[in-house]
């Protein structure tokens, strides 16, 4: 049978077009125009050149904050993900405990980025937090204001209480979806608990793994309102990542250009990112 | 009606930046015509590649290396242009 050509489809394709281009395409043809000049409002634009790249290739505050957002997302990857397996593994799989579990998983990520900074900053504090205050009470001292480590604790339970949930919740879909053969086949061969883990429930939850890694380096990369509303990025710049960095550039000291080529920079190395992780999946499954 | 663009700050620099970004895409197109099904092979990254795939590749490997010899060597990045069109020929060529 001839297979019939029927261009008019592509029409259907526009509204997405319109959409993308308003709110991705556009703005980013501004930044890159912004990136390489200057402004003091008004609409007024003076040429730099590649001034503000290589302002902020030199730049000391950048590289930090880029070591630290890194420091950061590995930290929280390296505590999440195991402790979602592991909480994934011991939530019931049939019965009325089923979906009380996925109802208390799921209300964490429910809350508003700006709610849980504020639950934290207020949790944390060694006044009048529940946190702060029984941890200083056991003769630890703890304050997250005054002191990096503190701060850094702070941010990283925060974001362990805050995803955590998404990871296990992930890995209760690929747990789920193993069909019993699997394990009656296990009980055949006497395999031991770690035996059916490694080779029949690491192996199924790999998809779901990647994605709950790539969706947490993605969004702990970019982590912006939790650790801004938590320790304003301090004490000092202890806890100012790229994106904090970013605002404070762009919206305190209202410098567009370097902001915009700040912008840039991390906008790569998220495609960089994005892109490898993508491939790794799609190369995943063309193997499976 | 009058479209004021003044807040996009547009410089003659950064509209040719784009129109070639413009052009490569309709270049793409124009190839795809000629010769639809975008070319996949595997090349020396040893996974399947379109020429959708290897575009890519290359105009992120170029802003890496534009912001690379920035960071290293300095401003006249003519020579940062030239080594990203090697780039690009060899990742069409290879990958």
């Amino acid at each position: 049978m001839e297979k019939t050509w029927n261009n008019k489809a592509w029409f259907l394709v526009l509204p997405v077009l319109v959409l993308v281009a308003f709110s991705a395409v556009i703005p980013l043809m501004t930044v890159v125009n912004y990136s390489v000049q200057d402004t003091f409002g008004n609409n007024v634009f003076f040429w730099a050149g590649t001034e503000w790249f290589e302002e902020l290739l030199a730049s000391d505050r950048f590289w930090e904050a880029m070591v630290r957002n890194l420091i950061f997302s590995f930290i929280i990857l390296a505590i999440e993900v195991p402790l979602g397996i592991f909480i994934a593994l011991n939530m019931p799989k049939k019965g009325w405990g089923v979906p009380v579990c996925l109802v208390l998983m799921a209300l964490p990520l429910l809350i508003p980025w700006n709610v849980v900074g504020t639950i934290w900053q207020v949790f944390g504090r060694n006044d009048i937090g529940l946190l702060g205050y029984y941890i200083n009470a056991l003769g630890i001292d703890y304050n997250y204001v005054q002191d990096p480590i503190d701060a850094w604790v702070t941010v990283i339970i925060m974001d362990v209480w805050h995803w955590t949930s998404l990871v296990v919740l992930l890995c209760y879909a690929g747990l789920v979806s193993i069909p019993d053969a699997f394990y009656q086949a296990a009980k055949i061969d006497g395999a031991s608990r770690w035996a059916v883990f490694r080779y029949i429930q690491l192996p199924k939850m790999q998809r779901v793994l990647l994605i709950a890694v790539l969706l947490r380096f993605m969004d702990s990369f970019m982590i912006y309102t939790e650790p801004f509303v938590v320790t304003g990025g301090g004490p000092g710049n202890s806890t100012t990542f790229l994106s904090i960095d970013l605002v404070k550039t762009a919206l305190g000291q209202f410098d567009l250009g370097p902001a915009a080529a700040m912008s840039l920079v991390y906008f790569l190395i998220i495609l960089l990112l994005s892109w490898v992780f993508y491939t790794v999946m799609t190369n995943y499954d063309a193997e499976r | 009606m009058n479209l004021d663009l003044s807040w996009m700050a547009w410089t003659w620099p950064t509209a040719a930046f784009f129109g070639t970004i413009l052009l490569l895409l309709c270049g793409m197109a124009a190839w795809e015509y000629a010769s639809p099904g975008g070319n996949p092979r595997v090349g020396i990254l040893r996974f399947e590649t379109t020429r959708g795939d290897r575009l890519f590749l290359s105009l992120l490997g170029s802003a890496f290396i534009h912001l690379a010899w920035l960071g290293l060597v300095g401003p006249n990045l003519w020579w940062a242009l030239a080594l990203s069109v090697i780039y690009a020929i060899g990742v069409f060529r290879y990958v």
